[in-house]
């Protein structure tokens, strides 16, 4: 059981992680998600005590991380696969390790089984993939056989069998009643790992829930319905059926229609009553990855803005005509994330945190409140490709 | 967590990468090459020598001139020992093992002061042994007075340098600040105040120079140094503690 408790760490001006408090618990895989830049990885390190909170603490099974009697038997972590001596090779890597907390060289020779290294063993590490450098981290983490475990992004540049057994190495490790703690940026991965969600965004709690809880606070499952494209009128008789039917209907770029607040039988119903044929009419269930990027949009830091390529385009001949690029209906679309639907209570548990009541909040800036009633879909892209040339 | 086992674990560590290996034996072949090469220069030149620069001859000091070049792979040593854990990120790995950061780097520094002692001496020795058996007939017994003590002291010379460049290294962390700064003030900046007569005076109370006092048997005509060889070594010892001690201080204080 990890716990944190109005954890807050400032560097200089900087604050990384600010008033956060939240519960590891034992017996299932937590997933730890944020944009870059978020906080993750300085709060994996301050729950390792390798950096000192400005206030607040973070304990393990209640004990401050530098309190545990032998801490490597208790805590295993992978915090960066790259931080290993090149010139060493693997097994002496870890043979370090273990002889710092007593653990006997056969374990060494375990782990680097489970992992999957036993043939490089006795290879130098400089020559390692990054995805061969994670095997070895995980291997030091799960070195101490410990029951609380960290994994700072253990998936990156593994291989598709890799992630597969990642996967599972994490739920067996829940099974087996330990707690799991994961940072990783794949969504996709996440959602099949992860039961739990702590969410943060620029260093502060955006969520703390179980993956199913978080999908369904943040995403609005929606039907899909399109009706015959050479009959627009169709379109509108049923857009106006549907709304006068308490629904929320929203147009998309390829002609279809976005249903929300209906169920799917009571679309088909309606449909009928109002004799428009439909020509599809589909569930559309929200991902894991959908409902993060709906909740964290507006606490990203570094977000790309669209290449302009100014002065690097060639020079059309006279006469010709710029070909202007019209995207595919449906494809390329920069995805706008509707906001959540509104909570029944009235109130938005999960919008971005209200400053603490008393303390000062370092980012008073008004945080991006989603708006009530859905306005109509605005891609945001085009915008930046509105603004006047640099006069360069 | 048992200190014996840190102590086992920095053993695997630092047997296990090659620059260990690359700069202790580097040297030891500078420190004992160049003394039999000076040694030889010696003797030759002994006849042409003033009657003042024959007084002051020294055998056994001769015979550790290859110390000048020698430490320079010693801080190289020092400096790699503790700065690898920095370059690598292996630090983070380090401290998360053994929370009690002073056992991390005392341990560590105890581990690679031992072997740098074993080497040290065993060079000095060596140095000793060759240097002499080149000067011929001007050579010192090993027997005589304060010579045994000269070559030991050798040893822990060459030693003192190596835990010397560890304790900056730890305030440092970089493994290029810590060479760019210890490589010229030891090969060039101490000489230069050493050999400068309006800064001798502090320059002989910098480590290497306080320190090279342990290796002289006869003291240089006119010398009007404010120590003998023990007070020498205790300067140096000094200036040892201290790089140790910010060292370690700004250990527990930082973030990893």
């Amino acid at each position: 059981m990890i716990e944190a408790v109005g954890l807050t760490k400032r560097y200089g001006a900087k604050t990384a992680v600010y008033n956060l408090s939240f519960q590891v618990r034992p017996g299932t895989v937590t997933g730890f998600l944020g944009p870059n830049g978020s906080g993750k990885s300085t709060t994996m390190r301050m729950i390792l005590g390798l950096d000192q909170p400005t206030t607040g603490q973070v304990t393990i099974g209640g004990y401050p991380y530098r309190k545990l009697s032998n801490a490597p038997r208790q805590v295993g972590a992978l915090l960066d696969a790259k931080a290993v001596h090149g010139g060493r090779h693997a097994r002496n890597h870890l043979l370090c390790l273990a002889q710092l907390s007593g653990i006997p060289a056969r374990r060494v020779d375990e782990v680097l089984g489970v992992v999957g290294l036993q043939d490089v063993a006795k290879k130098r590490s400089k020559g390692f993939s990054l995805g061969m450098g994670q095997r070895l981290g995980i291997a030091a983490a799960l070195l101490g056989d410990p029951q609380v475990l960290l994994f700072d992004e253990p998936v990156n540049g593994l291989d598709p069998e890799g992630i597969l057994w990642v996967r599972n190495l994490m739920k067996q490790l829940a099974s087996e009643g330990r707690t799991v703690f994961v940072s990783s940026h794949l969504m996709s991965e996440m959602a099949l790992t992860a039961e739990h969600l702590i969410v943060i965004g620029r260093g502060q709690l955006l969520a703390d829930m179980s993956v199913r809880d978080f999908i369904s606070h943040n995403s609005a499952d929606f039907a899909r319905v399109r009706t015959p494209a050479t009959e627009p009128q169709q379109r509108e008789k049923l857009t106006a059926a549907l709304t006068e039917a308490g629904g929320q209907v929203l147009p998309e770029q390829d002609g279809a229609l976005r249903v929300m607040g209906l169920p799917l039988p009571r679309i088909s119903d309606l449909a009928h009553g109002a004799d428009v044929r439909l020509w599809e009419l589909s569930p559309h269930q929200a991902s894991l990855e959908e409902a993060y990027m709906r909740m964290t949009q507006g606490a990203v830091d570094y977000r790309s803005t669209a290449d302009q390529r100014a002065g690097l385009q060639q020079q059309l001949p006279p006469g010709v005509m710029p070909q202007q690029q019209f995207p595919a209906p449906g494809q390329g679309q920069p995805d706008w994330y509707a906001p959540p639907p509104p909570q029944p209570q009235g109130a938005q548990p999960y919008a971005p945190p209200q400053p603490a009541p008393g303390g000062p909040n370092p980012y008073a800036a008004p945080p991006q409140q989603p708006p009530t009633a859905p306005a109509a879909p605005a891609a945001p892209a085009p915008a930046d490709l509105n603004k006047p040339e640099d006069p360069r | 967590m048992a200190a014996t086992q840190v102590l086992r674990s920095e053993w695997t560590k630092i047997r296990s990468v090659a620059s260990t290996v690359w700069t202790l034996s580097l040297a030891a072949v500078l420190t004992i090459a160049l003394g039999v090469l000076i040694s030889i220069l010696s003797r030759n030149e002994f006849k042409n020598m003033s009657v003042k620069e024959q007084m002051g001859f020294d055998p056994t000091f001769i015979s550790f001139a290859g110390m000048s070049l020698g430490q320079l792979a010693m801080i190289v040593f020092g400096v790699l020992v503790v700065s690898n854990e920095y370059s690598t990120g292996m630090i983070r790995t380090s401290l998360a093992a053994v929370p009690q950061r002073g056992t991390f780097l005392f341990s560590k520094i105890a581990v690679a002061t031992l072997l740098a002692f074993v080497v040290g001496l065993a060079t000095s020795f060596i140095a000793f042994f060759l240097g002499q058996a080149m000067l011929g007939s001007y050579k010192a017994q090993i027997g005589d007075p304060g010579v045994l003590r000269a070559v030991i002291g050798g040893g822990l010379y060459m030693t003192l340098i190596a835990v010397f460049s560890m304790g900056v290294a730890s305030m440092l962390r970089s493994p290029m600040l810590s060479l760019g700064i210890l490589m010229p003030f030891f090969f060039l900046i101490s000489n230069i105040l050493g050999a400068v007569s309006a800064t001798k005076k502090i320059g002989r109370f910098l480590p290497d120079q306080a320190g090279s006092k342990i290796m002289q048997v006869v003291p240089p005509v006119g010398d009007d140094t404010p120590y003998g060889p023990w007070g020498g070594l205790l300067i140096m010892v000094i200036w040892v503690v201290v790089a140790l001690f910010f060292g370690y201080l700004l250990l527990k204080k930082r973030d990893a």
